[in-house]
Formats: structure tokens, C-alpha cells, sequence
């Protein structure tokens, strides 16, 4: 027989004013179990004069009690303690100083070594959520802004898979299995596919473990590393040259990070990114040259060729700020040497804004450059540089 | 949760290379550890640049005497966080001890000082013991504490029975109360 509802009786409703029904009758063992729940205000209002009725009479429960609820004492809100990324430097050169390495980092590995930790930092304090913020990975192209919509974890899932090329230049094990793709995006664009679900928060392990391995084995390679070269596909890089690419790739990628995710990011350390605008510098003149071939160039003339190791036309790149320098860039062939009698230009700018129009993120023509001489060879240059960056 | 069996393999791996001077695995060993370090240091001293100071001391001391650790002897991770635990007191004792004022008599600021560094030691064995406890134990007590939730609510957010939310709530404080049993030096190794 269905019951009908009191409102429909005529009978007085019930009172609501009292919050807390009488506590219902609960077992021991029930009530044990909430003991946990009660310290931490985390039961209903019934339960919890259930429990305190309890209390009253049953003593181990009430001892039981008085501990959980002194252990909730101890319990306190995450601080933000971030750690200061300065102090693994400082840290590590205190021990390295009392009790010298006898198996020492290769000078050219600790850039990679140090930008690593500080990725390795932030990913560490983002939440889950983050994981999946967007982000775009920007790089030239043909002189032509180029970009690709990805997530923090596909920037680690790009940086595991490049930094892969490395680790087979090495004989580690390759993280893109299988695929015979040779370059940087393409390698990417494989490990991204290869993957069911786009990547989450679990690759940080693989990236940081691949990471580590590297530092480890070039550390073990000894002076011998020198004569490894990676493919990178399209062309090759020393080792040394390599590691300090790959770090240079790790800060611009991890200050990409940042951004998406609204955190505050330092530059390298000066000497790391001295040595990261010296590895630009240095690949100018051979990007000069495939801007020749490509028909990109626009200086006017003939190219005054030059005998490899000769003094030829240069461009005085000055870079200014901490990690700064002065660096000739022959103009004409990358064999010559660049020489300062026969200077035709000089560029200023900072440091950091070179290294971000060198990764693609600055255009050419906004690049904040104090400009003096030859124009076209200065908008060689400045193109060229963009030109180095790649997904 | 550290088992007094076979030592885990990166624990004696990591002892090894270490002894034998590899600057890589000393990198490795900061990035694994440097964050229990520091917030334990800091939870015992409440200053920044204390705690800089013995997470520098705690490392300095690992590599210049990879020896002392033994991996039979328990985790890596409890045998850094007793060292730490060991130099940040010290370093409490020794600047406490300078800072109390001569206004009071030498008993008092006896027991004042030993009630901070038992304070302290509570306080930095329960973080270690929030730090290595069972994550899915981490989680509930999360969400009961810092966000607030019911262990109904729990048990939903967790995926879990009701019973089980309220099991491991419980468990939870069982294993963090634990904190205020041992002496010192703390007992950082067994089952926690």
C-alpha cells in the first residue's frame, strides 16, 4: 500500500529546527571507523554526536581519539616553499670543492645539467590541471613566422623526443620507437602520434629520467665525447655543440611553460648562456650560406668568396648584459674568419633578446638591435638568426 | 613504503656511484632529494637561509662520506632525513643557546630550549612522515584538510567506498601520530 505523504494528512509537519538528529544507534566497529573522519571535522553533524556520545564511554576509543586529534595538530597547509634555483648551484659547488669528482661534468654538459633541474623545478610545482594548458610552440620557417598549437606535457613530450636524438647519438635507448623519423619535428610529431591519449603529467618521468642519463653518460665519454656527432636529420652537431643546444632548447621551451602557466622564469645562469649565444654565433655563418642558397639573401653584389680560414667581410655582434660578448660573423662564406678590419656592420643587443629571436619567439625586424652599417647585411643577419630556430 | 629487506636498487646504486666520485649522481641525488631536505631544515629552524645552510651541509656531507650510508641499513630517504634532522637541530641548540637572554635564570632557558627543539622535532617527523606515507593515505587527508571535504565527499573525489575514505583517514593520522612517539633522535627509519 503506497504511503501518503504527510503533507496530505492534515497532521502537524515535523519540526526542522533540530540540525542534529538524535545520533542513531551505530556499532562499535562504525564508530571506530569514523574516529578519523571526526578529528578531522569530516562527518556529518549526526555522526559526529554519534562519536562524542561514544566517546563518553568507551575508553580506547577516547584514547584513540585524543591521539588522532593531536595529529591533526601536526597537520599544516602547504607552504609554497620553492626552492631557489640558485641553490643546486651553489650547493653542488660547495661539495664539488670539498671532495673533487673523480669522474667530473664535461664544462659543456653543465648548461644542459643545470637548465634541466630548473624545468625539472617547475614541473614539479605545477598542478595537474596545468598539465594540459595550452601552449604554442613558435619557431621561423623561410623567413615566415611559424607555429603549433600543443600542452606543458607535449612541450615535454617534444623536449623527451629531441633530446632523444642525443641519447642514440650515445646507444641509449631511443624514446621514439619504431619510427624512422630522423629530425626534430618529425620525431615529435611521431611521438606525439604514436601515443593513444595526448600526453598527461605521466612523460615528466621519462624526460627527466632520459635527462639524467645523458649528463650521466657524457660524463663517462670523457674527452673522447668530442668526435661524437648527432644527426639532427637535416645536418649534425658535435656533441658539445649538442648538449648546449639541447639546454638552450630546455630554457626556451621551459619559459614557454612558464607562461602558459602564469609562472615567473629566470634566464640561464650568464656563463651557461655566454656559451649559448657563443653556439649561435657560431652557427650564423653556416645559416648565412643556406640563406645564399635558398635565395633568401638580400645582399646586394657578389659575395666577396673567400679562402676557408681567410679574413673576410664581418659583422660585429655585440651582445650586451650579463653572458655578453663580442662575436665577428664573417658574412661572405663560413670559412673565412671573421675580422674586424673589415667590419661593414655592428649590431647591439641583449643577450636574452638575442637568444629569444634566435629561437623564433622575437621577429627580425622587431628585435631591439642599435644598428650601424651595412643595413642589408645587418637584415641577413637578424633573419638568419630567427632562421636557427625550429620546432 | 621502505621495506628492511633488499635495499632498493637506486639506493645502492646511488651509494656506489657516489663512492666512487661521480659528479652526475651527486646532481642526481640533490634533485631527488633536496626538497625533503630543505623543508624538513626548514620546519626545525623557520629561516630560509638556515635552512640553504644545512641543506649544503647535509649534501656536503653525503658526497664527502658516501661510507656512511649503509643500504642494509634502511632507505636512502629516512638516512637523509635523520641527518638533516640531526644538523638542523644543532644548528637550533647552537643558535637558540646564543640568542635566549641573560634575564632569566640558566634552568629556564634550559627547559625553554629543549621545548623548542622537541617542538621542532615533532613538527619536522611529522612532515617526513606526510611526505613518505602511502600516496592514496596523502590524498584523503588532503582533501579532508587542506580542501575541506567530508570523507563522503572524499570517498567520491578518491573513487573509493565511503568505508574505505574513512579508512584511510584514520590509518592516515594513526601513522602521523606516530610523530610524537619517538625520542630523539628520531626514528626516521621502519615503516613510515
Amino acid at each position: 500500500m503506497p504511503r501518503s505523504s504527510v503533507e496530505d494528512t492534515g497532521r502537524p509537519l515535523p519540526d526542522l529546527d533540530p540540525v542534529v538528529p538524535a545520533p542513531p544507534a551505530l556499532p562499535h566497529g562504525v564508530l571506530r571507523s569514523l574516529l578519523g573522519a571526526w578529528a578531522l571535522a569530516a562527518c556529518s553533524a549526526a555522526e559526529t554526536a554519534a562519536v562524542e556520545e561514544h566517546l563518553g564511554e568507551c575508553g580506547s576509543c577516547a584514547d584513540e581519539a585524543r591521539r588522532l586529534r593531536e595529529a591533526v595538530g601536526l597537520l599544516h597547509q602547504p607552504e609554497s616553499l620553492d626552492l631557489d634555483p640558485a641553490l643546486r648551484t651553489r650547493v653542488l659547488a660547495t661539495c664539488l670543492d670539498r671532495r673533487p669528482p673523480r669522474i667530473p661534468l664535461p664544462e659543456w654538459a653543465t648548461p644542459y645539467d643545470a637548465e634541466t633541474a630548473r624545468l625539472d623545478a617547475l614541473l614539479q610545482d605545477i598542478r595537474d590541471a596545468e598539465w594540459h594548458a595550452p601552449v604554442r610552440l613558435r619557431w621561423f620557417e623561410g623567413d615566415a613566422a611559424t607555429s603549433r598549437r600543443t600542452t606543458v606535457a607535449g612541450v615535454i613530450a617534444h623536449l623527451l623526443s629531441v633530446d632523444g636524438l642525443v641519447a642514440v647519438a650515445l646507444g641509449l635507448d631511443d624514446p621514439v620507437a619504431g619510427e624512422g623519423a630522423t629530425g626534430p619535428a618529425a620525431r615529435t610529431e611521431a611521438y606525439w602520434r604514436a601515443s593513444h591519449f595526448p600526453p598527461t603529467r605521466s612523460v615528466r618521468a621519462p624526460w627527466r629520467e632520459q635527462s639524467h642519463n645523458l649528463v650521466r653518460t657524457v660524463s663517462f665519454t670523457g674527452s673522447g665525447a668530442g668526435k661524437l656527432s648527432v644527426p639532427y636529420g637535416g645536418f649534425t652537431l658535435p656533441l658539445h655543440d649538442a648538449m648546449l643546444d639541447r639546454a638552450f632548447e630546455c630554457w626556451v621551451h621551459a619559459e614557454d611553460i612558464a607562461d602558459a602557466v602564469d609562472y615567473p622564469y629566470e634566464p640561464p645562469a650568464p656563463r651557461h648562456l655566454h656559451r649559448m649565444i657563443d653556439l649561435a654565433a657560431r652557427m650564423l655563418p653556416g645559416a648565412l650560406a643556406a640563406r645564399r642558397q635558398a635565395g633568401l639573401a638580400t645582399m646586394s653584389g657578389t659575395p666577396h668568396l673567400v679562402a676557408a680560414g681567410q679574413p673576410g667581410r664581418s659583422l660585429r655582434l655585440e651582445i650586451e648584459g650579463a653572458g655578453g660578448g663580442q662575436w665577428l660573423i664573417p658574412l661572405d662564406s663560413p670559412g673565412a674568419e671573421g675580422s674586424a678590419e673589415l667590419e661593414v656592420a655592428h649590431v647591439a643587443l641583449d643577450g636574452v633578446e638575442f637568444c629569444r629571436l634566435a629561437a623564433g619567439h622575437v621577429p627580425p625586424q622587431e628585435a631591439a638591435a642599435g644598428q650601424l652599417g651595412d643595413r642589408e647585411a645587418i637584415r641577413d643577419v637578424l633573419f638568419a638568426a630567427a632562421g636557427l630556430s625550429r620546432m | 613504503m621502505a621495506t628492511k629487506s633488499a635495499p632498493p636498487r637506486w639506493d645502492r646504486k646511488m651509494q656506489q656511484r657516489l663512492a666512487r666520485g661521480e659528479a652526475a649522481a651527486l646532481g642526481e641525488l640533490y634533485d631527488r632529494f633536496a626538497s625533503l631536505v630543505h623543508g624538513l631544515a626548514h620546519r626545525v629552524l623557520g629561516d630560509e637561509e638556515a635552512a640553504d645552510g644545512i641543506t649544503r651541509e647535509v649534501f656536503a656531507h653525503v658526497w664527502e662520506h658516501p661510507d656512511a650510508y649503509d643500504p642494509r641499513q634502511g632507505p636512502l630517504r629516512s638516512w637523509m632525513a635523520a641527518l638533516t634532522h640531526r644538523l638542523a637541530v644543532q644548528r637550533l641548540r647552537a643558535t637558540e643557546t646564543a640568542a635566549l637572554t641573560q634575564g632569566t635564570d640558566a634552568e629556564t632557558r634550559a627547559e625553554e630550549l629543549e621545548r623548542k627543539v622537541r617542538h621542532a622535532s615533532v613538527a619536522a617527523r611529522a612532515d617526513y612522515i606526510v611526505h613518505s606515507m602511502p600516496a592514496p593515505l596523502r590524498a584523503a587527508l588532503d582533501l579532508a584538510y587542506v580542501q575541506r571535504r567530508d570523507y563522503r565527499q572524499a570517498a567520491a573525489d578518491l573513487g573509493v567506498t565511503e568505508d574505505e575514505a574513512r579508512r584511510r583517514l584514520r590509518l592516515g593520522l594513526q601513522l602521523l601520530s606516530t610523530a610524537h612517539d619517538a625520542g630523539t633522535p628520531p626514528g626516521y627509519g621502519g615503516a613510515v
